[in-house]
């Protein structure tokens, strides 16, 4: 039989073309920085496609562990800190770390009902924000923890200025992640989550130990979101304050995953694609575009596109769930389809 | 002043955010019991209920009016922030609830997050309204002052323990409200209805029940409790804003849950049991630590005793 690309490689290899498009374009529509985003958050929301995806839990404060990733990294690296730790050595450390982070929060609650694990998880999310605000001592409040050290590879420091260095090291990470979850999604575990998400009495009659599982599959989540703000904090130079991981970004994980097909990762790609292309470059543009045309958004509200935002992604989700409740691109691993 | 009478006004200001909480709490536990969802819209239709009292308030002038004028004002704002976030609640059930009955809880829950961030949107835009009251227009997102047509004096002259006005208002509104909600459940046609559906939907409708006109009913009831919740607590604090719905919703959240989700009696116990720990983790702790304190209630809960305070242990089917 002939070997035909899925829709991962196909859209994997198209967002690896981006920088040579960005050649050809005018440099007011240069994507790249837009992309990175788009690949940060694609790591994200691949980890709650674990969670809620394949084991079937809402997790509403995902974003909680990117916090953890944030700050860990930030901790690990910073020269106000005695353990400035290099780049990869704590970029790898934000793995474990999420992890013991999710195990913590899981090992508690995994046994609770579906929608009261969704609030418990929204409640961690708000707790981990109002930590690191009034902790202030140790995570210096508002301002975050900055500066950070990017990625050095063969004793060369990069800057700010290698934006294509970058966006390689960030896609080569994407589609390694890639890599892990599909072949965690074809593997035992895999079959275990997905025959709990279906049925979880008869999974466990069936002899799933379905408390481990699940907690694995939180934890992975967890280790995946952590990952991807350790990467989000060292792009930035910084982890920014407590409230860019607030109930807002873990929304845009789950729209990324609702929109673009629930426990597919072709879905999740496109999902991101979509949602983070209207929130970082959509919105992005038409403001730049039209403070650039002189329409202020002083004095009228409806004037400033980043105003839509809520009312775009709750719109998203409600339509998705009522018109295209499988996503985008539906999941089309054989014998697991809903 | 005395500890102990710093004491008794968190308490006496506790009980009062505790009723409005109890209030919201109602509409909460009322749509859990029917359809197990959680309505996370709730706290953001109560949200714009309040930002329609505003406007009413503003387009009629009502802060000019005479003692007995502003009392009619406030009871016109009632009426119609009640009506207002009934069928605003009542639409949300129809429009992105009703279709996805049979669907899974998930789906469910996930639309009545979109919802949440569409009322949020709405109160957003609704407060860039070029009106005087919103500070016209210009700062949108901005914490509205409502105006404090109920007067703050101290009923009690000079002593430091004060009962304002405010505070009987918060009592003689809600108190009627949960008495006369229980006497419906209890002994109306609808209120035998709304319990039947949340026995056993199928068996209801064999039963020749309109579920899905109960269920709306229901949401109607509950958007109306919020309705009114949202006057009392504007005229109570005095300053309003789009994103108080979610904090609001919290609160009242973890209150049904405390109280035992599907229980009336419940959510009210646990509203006034959370405005208390809010008044005195804000006396006593700080502050800034008094929303974790309300989420780790929350979380213990969940965890230890998920039933409530007052409601009976239901096992899901897993």
């Amino acid at each position: 039989m002939r070997w035909r690309p899925g829709p991962i490689v196909i859209l994997l290899g198209l967002a690896a073309l981006v920088p040579v498009l960005d050649l050809l374009l005018p440099a007011a529509f240069a994507l790249s920085e837009a992309v990175r985003t788009v690949f940060l958050y694609a790591i994200l929301a691949l980890g709650l496609n674990v969670v809620t995806g394949y084991a079937g839990l809402l997790n509403l404060g995902i974003a909680a562990f990117m916090a953890v990733g944030a700050y860990a990294f930030g901790i690990l690296t910073c020269e106000i800190y005695p353990f400035q730790f290099g780049f990869w050595s704590a970029l790898a450390l934000t793995l474990p770390i999420g992890a013991a982070a999710g195990v913590i929060l899981g090992a508690p609650t995994l046994g609770l009902r579906g929608d009261y694990l969704a609030i418990v998880t929204m409640g961690f999310g708000e707790i981990v924000q109002d930590v690191l605000k009034n902790l202030d001592s140790i995570t210096k409040g508002m301002q975050g923890i900055n500066p950070l050290p990017a990625p050095a590879l063969g004793g060369e420091q990069w800057t700010a200025d290698d934006e294509r260095k970058w966006f390689y090291l960030l896609f080569v990470l994407l589609a390694l992640t890639v890599l892990a979850v599909r072949n965690l999604e074809r593997s035992r575990l895999g079959r275990a989550w997905f025959s709990i998400r279906e049925d979880e009495l008869a999974s466990r009659a069936m002899g799933i130990r379905a408390e481990r599982a699940k907690l694995v599959a939180f934890a992975t989540g967890a280790a995946l979101a952590a990952f991807a703000g350790g990467l989000s904090a060292s792009l930035l130079s910084s982890t920014g304050e407590p409230n860019n991981y607030d109930f807002q970004a873990s929304i845009l994980a789950l729209c990324i995953v609702i929109v673009g097909g629930i426990g597919s990762i072709a879905g999740v790609l496109v999902g991101a694609l979509v949602m983070v292309g209207l929130n970082s470059i959509v919105l992005v543009k038409a403001t730049a575009w039209m403070a650039a045309q002189g329409i202020g958004s002083q004095g009228n509200v409806l004037l400033s596109p980043n105003n839509w935002k809520f009312l775009i992604f709750g719109l998203a989700l409600v339509i998705a769930v009522r018109v295209k409740p499988d996503g985008l691109l539906p999941p089309r691993l054989e014998g697991t389809r809903r | 002043m005395l500890d102990f009478e710093v004491f008794v006004q968190q308490l006496i200001t506790g009980l009062s955010n505790g009723m409005i909480i109890a209030l919201i709490a109602i509409g909460y536990t009322m749509v859990y019991g029917i359809i197990e969802l959680i309505n996370f819209a709730h706290g953001d239709v109560f949200m714009l209920g309040a930002f329609l009292a505003l406007t009413l308030l503003g387009l009629l002038g009502m802060e000019s009016w005479g003692p007995w004028g502003q009392a009619g004002g406030v009871a016109t704002m009632l009426a119609a922030s009640a009506l207002f976030c009934g069928g605003l609640n009542w639409s949300l059930d129809r429009l992105a609830y009703r279709s996805l009955r049979r669907s899974s809880k998930l789906a469910l829950l996930v639309s009545a997050i979109g919802c949440s961030f569409i009322c949020v949107n709405l109160g957003l835009f609704w407060g860039g309204l070029p009106m005087e009251v919103f500070g016209g227009g210009m700062a949108a997102a901005a914490p509205k002052d409502f105006p404090a047509l109920i007067p703050q004096t101290n009923l009690l002259g000079d002593s430091f323990i004060r009962i304002t006005p405010a505070d009987l208002l918060v009592v003689a509104i809600t108190v009627p409200l949960m008495v006369g909600l229980t006497v419906m459940v209890k002994r109306t046609r609808l209120g035998r209805a709304m319990r039947a559906v949340a026995q056993d939907g199928v068996a209801a409708a064999l039963m020749g029940i309109p579920v899905d006109r109960v269920i709306g009913a229901t949401f109607f009831i509950g958007g109306a409790l919020g309705g009114f919740a949202s006057v009392v607590y504007a005229l109570y604090n005095n300053t309003i804003g789009f994103q108080m719905g979610t904090r609001a919703g919290l609160d009242a959240f973890t209150a049904a849950v405390l109280g035992g989700i599907g229980s009336l009696p419940g959510a009210v116990l646990g509203g006034l049991t959370i405005g208390c720990v809010r008044s005195m983790s804000d006396q006593y702790l700080e502050t800034r630590w008094t929303n974790t304190i309300v989420f780790g209630i929350l979380v213990l809960i969940l965890i230890f005793r998920p039933s409530g305070l007052l409601g009976a242990a239901r096992r899901e089917k897993v």
